[in-house]
C-alpha cells in the first residue's frame, strides 16, 4: 500500500483531498519522503481514520454532483425511450404492461435526482434532437421492432447497473447519496432480469418468467439468462454493445477499484472457481455471481452511441 | 495499491457447508481471553457491546462486521438453496425447464457468495462468524408456493440489506464488491417474483412507488413516486432473518453503526 499513491489517485476525483485532510496542504505534499518509509508497516491503519474523518464532513460537492447528473443524463436517456414504447408493436399484452412499469420507474428516478441536485441539475433535455436510439441508423426499427426495442432495453438497462455500480464508490462521501445511488441501482438491476426474461421468452409471450435460456445468448433473438453470464456472447447485439460487457478503464479508477469484463471469476484477489467448497458448478457460474462496474469514460461512450451529437454524455 | 483482498497462496477452505453445532464453551472463552493482557483487548475490540445477547452471534463492528453481516445472510440464503435441492419440489422440476435453470443457478451464486465472503473476511484480518446453523421448519419443500415465496423473501431481504449496509462500509473496494454481490441479488429477486406472479419484479413493497420509506435506514427517507429500493436496517433485516436461524445461531448486527 502507498499512501501517497492513494491520494494521489483521490485527487484525480476530488481536487481538494489535501485540504479536506489538512488545511496545511504544503505539510502533506512535503512529507513523502517520510511518508513512503512509513506507509508500508504504519500507515495503512491511519489512512481508514483519516479518510472517514475528512469525507464524513464533506457536503455534496461538485464532483457528488457530476456523478448524479452523469446519472441523470442516463435516466433521461432510459426514460425518454420507455415513453416511445407505444409505437412498438408485437408485444403481448403482458410485455406492454411490464414497459409501462418500467418507464414509471425511470420517470421516478429523474424527478428523485432533479430533486436531489437542485439548482445544480442539468437542462431538461429536449424530448427530441437529443437522443437517437437507432444510433445513427445502426437500428432503424429501433422504436417499431418489438425484438430490436427490447435488445436495446437490455443494453440499457444492463449498462445502468454497471454505471451506477462503478460511480458507488465515488458518491461514499454522502452517506444520504449513496444509499439513494444504492436503492436506484438495485432497481435498475430488477428491471435488467426481467427485460431479459422477457427476451428470453419471446415478444409476445405470456408468461415472461417461463423461457428457457439459450447459449450464447446473444443476438436481437437472443435467449439470455436474467444475469450476465460471461460476456453473455456480446450482448444484445453483438458488434455493438460488446462493450457493455466488456472491461472499463482503470486510468482514474480510485485505489483498488478495476473495471473488469463481465466475464471474470475473481474477486478481489479471491479465485471464486478454487475458493468454492462445493465441486461441479457449471464454469459460467463463476461470472455470473458477481456483476462489475464500470466507470463514466466507458459508459459514456456507451450511451454516446445514442447521443445526436455524439457527445451529449461527454 | 492492489486490489487483491489475499495472497494467491491463501489455503482453501474446505469446512464451510458444515454447520458448527457446538459453540464454544463458557469456561474456554474466558481461558482464551484471560491469556494475555493483549488478548483481551483484542477480544474486547472485537465485542462492540459488554452486553450483547448472550448465545448470539455478533457480527463484530467496522469494515469487517458488515462483511459478517453480509456473509450471515449468505449462508442463509445457500443453506436454503441447497435444501430446496433435497425437496419434491426441485426434484420433480422438468430437465431443462426455466425453473430448474433458475434454481441451479441461484444455488450456485450463493454458495460462490458465501465462500468469497468467508476467505474475504479472513482476508481482511478479521475472524469469520461461526457456520450457522438455519432453521427451515417453517418451509414446506415439497411445495412451490412455500419454496419460491421463502426465495422472494430472502432475496428482497438481501437487496434491502446490502444497499441499507452500504453506508456503513468505509473501504471503497468493500463497498465496490458490496455493489457487485447486490445486483446479482436484485436479478435473483426479480425472476423469482415473476416466478411467483408474472410482472411484479417491481411493486410498492419492495420499492418507493405509491408510498414513501419508512425504514429506521438513517440515511432512507425516500418520499413515494421515487421508484428507490426500500433498503433496511442492519437490525430490521436480522429480525426476519432471525426467524429463520437456529438458537445459538441467531445474529447481533448492534455492533454495525
Amino acid at each position: 500500500m502507498n499512501f501517497f499513491q492513494i491520494i494521489s489517485e483521490i485527487e484525480k476525483v476530488d481536487p481538494e483531498v489535501y485540504d479536506r485532510l489538512d488545511s496545511r496542504r504544503s505539510v502533506f505534499k512535503n512529507m513523502t519522503g517520510l511518508g513512503q518509509k512509513l506507509a508500508a508497516a504504519a500507515v495503512p491503519l491511519a489512512v481508514g481514520a483519516i479518510f472517514n474523518k475528512a469525507y464524513a464532513q464533506t457536503p455534496v460537492g461538485a464532483t457528488v454532483n457530476d456523478v448524479l447528473n452523469f446519472a441523470l443524463k442516463l435516466e433521461y436517456l432510459e426514460s425518454y425511450f420507455y415513453n416511445s414504447r407505444t409505437t412498438v408493436t408485437g408485444l403481448s399484452a403482458q410485455n406492454s404492461a411490464a414497459l409501462a412499469l418500467i418507464a414509471t420507474d425511470e420517470a421516478n428516478h429523474v424527478s428523485f435526482l432533479r430533486k436531489v441536485l437542485g439548482s445544480n441539475a442539468i437542462p431538461v433535455p429536449a424530448t427530441t434532437g437529443v437522443f437517437d436510439y437507432t444510433a445513427k441508423g445502426t437500428f432503424p426499427t429501433a422504436l417499431t421492432n418489438a425484438g430490436v426495442y427490447l435488445a436495446l432495453a437490455q443494453s440499457f438497462e444492463d449498462t445502468g447497473v454497471r454505471a451506477y455500480k462503478g460511480a458507488a464508490p465515488l458518491v461514499m462521501s454522502n452517506k444520504t447519496v449513496l444509499t439513494a445511488a444504492l436503492n436506484i441501482h438495485s432497481v435498475e438491476a430488477r428491471h435488467a432480469s426481467h427485460i431479459r426474461a422477457m427476451r428470453r421468452a419471446g415478444v409476445n409471450s405470456a408468461a415472461p418468467s417461463q423461457g428457457i435460456a439459450v447459449a450464447p445468448y446473444s443476438g436481437p433473438a437472443g435467449a439470455p439468462k436474467s444475469w450476465i453470464s460471461g460476456t453473455d456472447g456480446g450482448g444484445a447485439v453483438p458488434g455493438t454493445t460488446d462493450a457493455i460487457y466488456g472491461a472499463g478503464n482503470n486510468t482514474n479508477a480510485l485505489s483498488g477499484i478495476t473495471y473488469e469484463s463481465e466475464a471474470t471469476t475473481s474477486q478481489g484477489g479471491v479465485n471464486l472457481v478454487t475458493n468454492t467448497t462445493v465441486s461441479g458448478f457449471p464454469a459460467s457460474a463463476f461470472s455470473e455471481a458477481f456483476d462489475e462496474g464500470l466507470d463514466v469514460g466507458t459508459v459514456a461512450k456507451i450511451a454516446n452511441l445514442f447521443s445526436v451529437s455524439g457527445n451529449y454524455f461527454g | 495499491m492492489s486490489t487483491k483482498l489475499i495472497p494467491s497462496s491463501q489455503p482453501q477452505l474446505s469446512d464451510l457447508d458444515k454447520p458448527l453445532y457446538s459453540p464454544i464453551k463458557r469456561r474456554s472463552f474466558f481461558m482464551y481471553a484471560g491469556a494475555t493482557a493483549g488478548a483481551t483487548a483484542l477480544v474486547l475490540a472485537g465485542c462492540s457491546k459488554s452486553d450483547s445477547t448472550p448465545g448470539t452471534v455478533n457480527v463484530g463492528s467496522g469494515d469487517p462486521g458488515v462483511l459478517n453481516y453480509a456473509y450471515a445472510l449468505e449462508q442463509l440464503e445457500a443453506g436454503f438453496y441447497t435444501s430446496l435441492r433435497m425437496g419434491t419440489y426441485y426434484t420433480g422440476l422438468q430437465p431443462g425447464s426455466a425453473e430448474k435453470q433458475i434454481l441451479d443457478d441461484l444455488y450456485y451464486h450463493e454458495v460462490i457468495h458465501r465462500d468469497f465472503l468467508k476467505t474475504a473476511i479472513t482476508a481482511a484480518m478479521a475472524t469469520p462468524i461461526k457456520a450457522l446453523t438455519p432453521d427451515f421448519s417453517k418451509i414446506n419443500f415439497n411445495d412451490r408456493t412455500s419454496v419460491l415465496g421463502t426465495a422472494k423473501a430472502f432475496e428482497d431481504l438481501g437487496v434491502a440489506a446490502y444497499n441499507g449496509a452500504g453506508q456503513y462500509i468505509s473501504s471503497p473496494t468493500y463497498l465496490y464488491i458490496a455493489g457487485k454481490i447486490v445486483s446479482v441479488e436484485a436479478r435473483h429477486a426479480a425472476i423469482i417474483r415473476d416466478l411467483v406472479s408474472e410482472n411484479t419484479f417491481v411493486g410498492n413493497d419492495i420499492i418507493t412507488l405509491t408510498s414513501g420509506s419508512n425504514s429506521s435506514v438513517a440515511t432512507n427517507n425516500s418520499d413515494a413516486n421515487s421508484s428507490l429500493e426500500r433498503s433496511m436496517s442492519p437490525s430490521e433485516v436480522v429480525a426476519i432473518a432471525n426467524t429463520f436461524l437456529a438458537e445459538g445461531s441467531k445474529l447481533d448486527v448492534s455492533g454495525i453503526k
